[in-house]
């Protein structure tokens, strides 16, 4: 098995584990968590794609690595901004369940746990 | 027939230049209002606009004169080592759209989000996310690569999740947590979908991959990924959990960008990716399913919205409902052989898309002053407001009118240049939902007006001061969605010359006659409120003879409304979310 498959797998691995906990996990923070997962495994894959150029004589493909470093940034913001909103929810009612109709006074931590 | 595969760009038109600033100057704003301070943000707001309404004017003027689009390669490296911004016919027409509507946003916000009292960062905050949502948008509609169109994409979801939860209470944060968390679902399988595209044809830039995709089993993966990823964020049924919370709830400036602009962003990508860059794909299945969800979100959107008790929601729903009319555009742009033909398809999409952005924005300006004034916004307590605020209600009812497609509105020529197609390519089924299409739109605008128009019985307390100039500016864009027809959009998409000249022909009062009346039946039938004109004496006699066909369809809609909220629940959302994109890719295997 070569080093481009076992990359691969990986991350096919990270992208499924993180869908799982998506779409599974009721609190917000585990959501965003595994969005960072799914995230991962998608850069791995951008990565393997790189290595693929390798193949073919050159060095290594920089087009995805400059892509990967991108979607790093945005995947970076879109976790601030995903945790700023959390935090004031938990400011503001005491508990981060995204329902709406929340049992309130819970005051569960930001977790949610 | 769709034109012959466009060159590779030698170098930038003479024009070009206005593509670059046309995404600069917004964000140079944005840039501003961050350095000077919360004092001038809304100056600066209003000084940025002009220039950014004066740009798109001139990539209107300038793309006819110029063969092909115009382009912008950036450092000079030509695609596939740099990347090309392009502004063909159709982002000429939504640049357009995009100034107009910002603008007369702007102008209805300026006294709610004026220079910030003490605390409240909201002014602040509206301010540059219109800036930015707009620097997004125009990225969107001039990106000449998928890797731009994502990123723009991204920006365009960071700019309008802020804007849910500018009133910072505890349900629109929820309701914006929850769209960022959706959206940021379907970019990732966005950017699945590119990482794959890039793995096959080693570059992502549109014209070159256009070229080199066929109907490899990779590329049609990609397809299915892409696709759903935008679905998910342009909310299409059954993928929509996150969008009536968040639009309904959102201050009526807000709403009315989210509504009108940011949903038609992702949607300019899926006709991006559809037309421009993946026409060698067997995708007639696949669009037959676009289009059935189309027509399911029709159906659910229209019905849930003529059961909702707040005016606000009603729209948000409805605006699910047009999301779905806008995809029907995918299947009948696909001839009976299963090759993308018809240039009437795509022409007729993107003016329903025009329209609706036009149309939706004004109503939601209108309702949010309607809101102001009463202090709620419960349909059955609307009676006399046609009264007290005539033009806000006029406003709504010429937004509504335009969609519903009366003569000269744009919905109208969409709905026709569709038809014709569907007529072409042999695809009946299409036809009657289109109809019904504007039948449902016609229902929830009767109902509303019904309830608007009729006389109330204790005067209206008002509960803020009303200004002509903020009441103009829905107005003046409800109109623009209704002269729509009027306007020569030739020159930019492929509509045939004879449409224009239908607008004046025999046969147009039952054109007009027939959404109306089918409207008024739906409404009656499928709204559970009292009725203002039913409490009359023949209202009650034609009432008691329709009770029982009314009885049935208020459960029909009860069911529906339930099936609705269970599709709303996160997980069954997602689920759906994945089951589509495997059906996407499963049709477009088999065609092969």
């Amino acid at each position: 098995m070569s080093g481009v498959t076992v990359f691969g797998l990986c991350a096919a691995a990270a992208v499924g584990l993180g869908l799982y906990g998506l779409i599974t996990n009721p609190q917000p923070l585990r959501k965003i968590i595994a969005f960072n997962l799914l995230g991962s495994g998608v850069f791995l894959l951008f990565g393997v794609i790189g290595r693929r150029g390798a193949a073919a004589g050159m060095g290594n493909d920089p087009v995805p690595q400059a892509l990967v470093i991108t979607g790093v940034v945005v995947a970076f913001s879109a976790t601030a901004l995903a945790i700023a909103l959390v935090l004031r929810l938990f400011q503001t009612t005491g508990s981060t369940t995204l329902s709406n109709a929340a049992p309130s006074g819970t005051g569960s931590n930001p977790s949610g746990d | 027939m769709l034109p012959p595969a466009p060159a590779p760009d030698a170098a930038t038109t003479t024009s070009g230049f206005l593509l670059v600033l046309s995404i600069v100057v917004p964000i140079a704003g944005v840039l501003l209002a961050f350095v000077l301070g919360g004092r001038y943000v809304r100056l600066v707001a209003h000084t940025i606009i002009p220039f950014g309404v004066a740009i798109a004017g001139a990539i209107l003027l300038a793309l006819p004169q110029n063969e092909g689009p115009l382009v912008y390669l950036l450092g000079g490296w030509p695609p596939p080592l740099g990347v090309a911004l392009r502004a063909d016919g159709p982002s000429a027409v939504m640049l357009a759209t995009t100034a107009i509507v910002i603008c007369a946003v702007a102008i209805y916000a300026a006294a709610d989000f004026s220079v910030p009292a003490a605390e409240t960062r909201a002014p602040f905050a509206f301010w540059i996310l219109l800036l930015a949502v707009w620097g997004a948008l125009n990225t969107i509609f001039l990106g000449g690569d998928l890797f731009t169109l994502y990123v723009a994409l991204e920006l365009l979801t960071f700019a309008a999740v802020p804007m849910v939860s500018l009133d910072g209470r505890a349900e629109t944060l929820r309701s914006a947590l929850r769209y960022l968390l959706f959206a940021l679902l379907g970019s990732v399988f966005y950017l699945v979908g590119t990482a794959l595209l890039y793995g096959l044809h080693g570059t992502l830039d549109i014209v070159l991959l256009s070229r080199r995709v066929g109907a490899e089993p990779a590329a049609l993966v990609a397809a299915a990924l892409m696709t759903t990823g935008l679905l998910a964020k342009s909310a299409l049924f059954p993928l929509h959990l996150w969008l009536p919370p968040a639009h309904a709830g959102a201050p009526a400036a807000a709403s009315a960008i989210l509504s009108g602009l940011v949903v038609k962003g992702s949607f300019f990508i899926v006709v991006r990716l559809w037309f421009n860059v993946l026409p060698g794909l067997p995708g007639f299945a696949a669009t037959q399913l676009l289009g059935a969800l189309g027509a399911a979100a029709i159906v659910v959107g229209s019905m849930v919205a003529l059961r909702q008790e707040r005016l606000k929601l009603l729209i948000a729903y409805s605006t699910l409902a047009q999301i779905g009319y806008l995809f029907l555009m995918f299947p009948l742009a696909y001839d009976a052989s299963g090759r993308l033909a018809s240039g009437d398809a795509l022409a007729g999409g993107l003016l329903q898309a025009v329209s609706h952005a036009t149309a939706k924005a004004a109503m939601f300006m209108a309702v949010g002053s309607i809101y102001a004034m009463l202090g709620h916004d419960r349909i059955t307590g609307l009676g006399g407001v046609a009264r007290a605020s005539p033009l806000n209600v006029l406003a709504f009812a010429l937004g509504g009118i335009a969609l519903m497609g009366v003569p000269l509105s744009g919905a109208y020529l969409a709905k026709d240049l569709l038809l014709r197609s569907a007529n072409e390519n042999g695809q009946w089924w299409w036809e009657i939902v289109l109809q019904a299409g504007g039948m449902f739109t016609a229902a929830y605008v009767v109902l509303v007006l019904a309830h608007a128009l009729a006389a109330s019985d204790k005067p209206i307390a008002l509960a803020g001061p009303t200004s002509r100039i903020r009441d103009a500016a829905p107005l003046v864009l409800s109109l623009c969605s209704l002269l729509l027809g009027l306007v020569p959009l030739g020159l930019y998409l492929p509509i045939p010359s004879d449409m224009t000249s239908s607008l004046f022909g025999p046969g147009i009062l039952s054109k007009l006659l027939l959404p109306v009346l089918g409207g008024v039946v739906i409404a009656i039938l499928l709204s559970p409120w009292p009725h203002p004109l039913a409490s009359s004496t023949s209202g009650k006699a034609i009432m008691t003879g329709a009770t029982r066909v009314r009885r049935g369809s208020l459960a029909l809609g009860y069911l529906v409304e339930r099936t609705d909220e269970a599709l709303s629940q996160w997980p069954a959302a997602s689920m759906c979310l994945l089951l589509l994109a495997l059906l996407l890719g499963a049709l477009m295997c088999v065609a092969t």
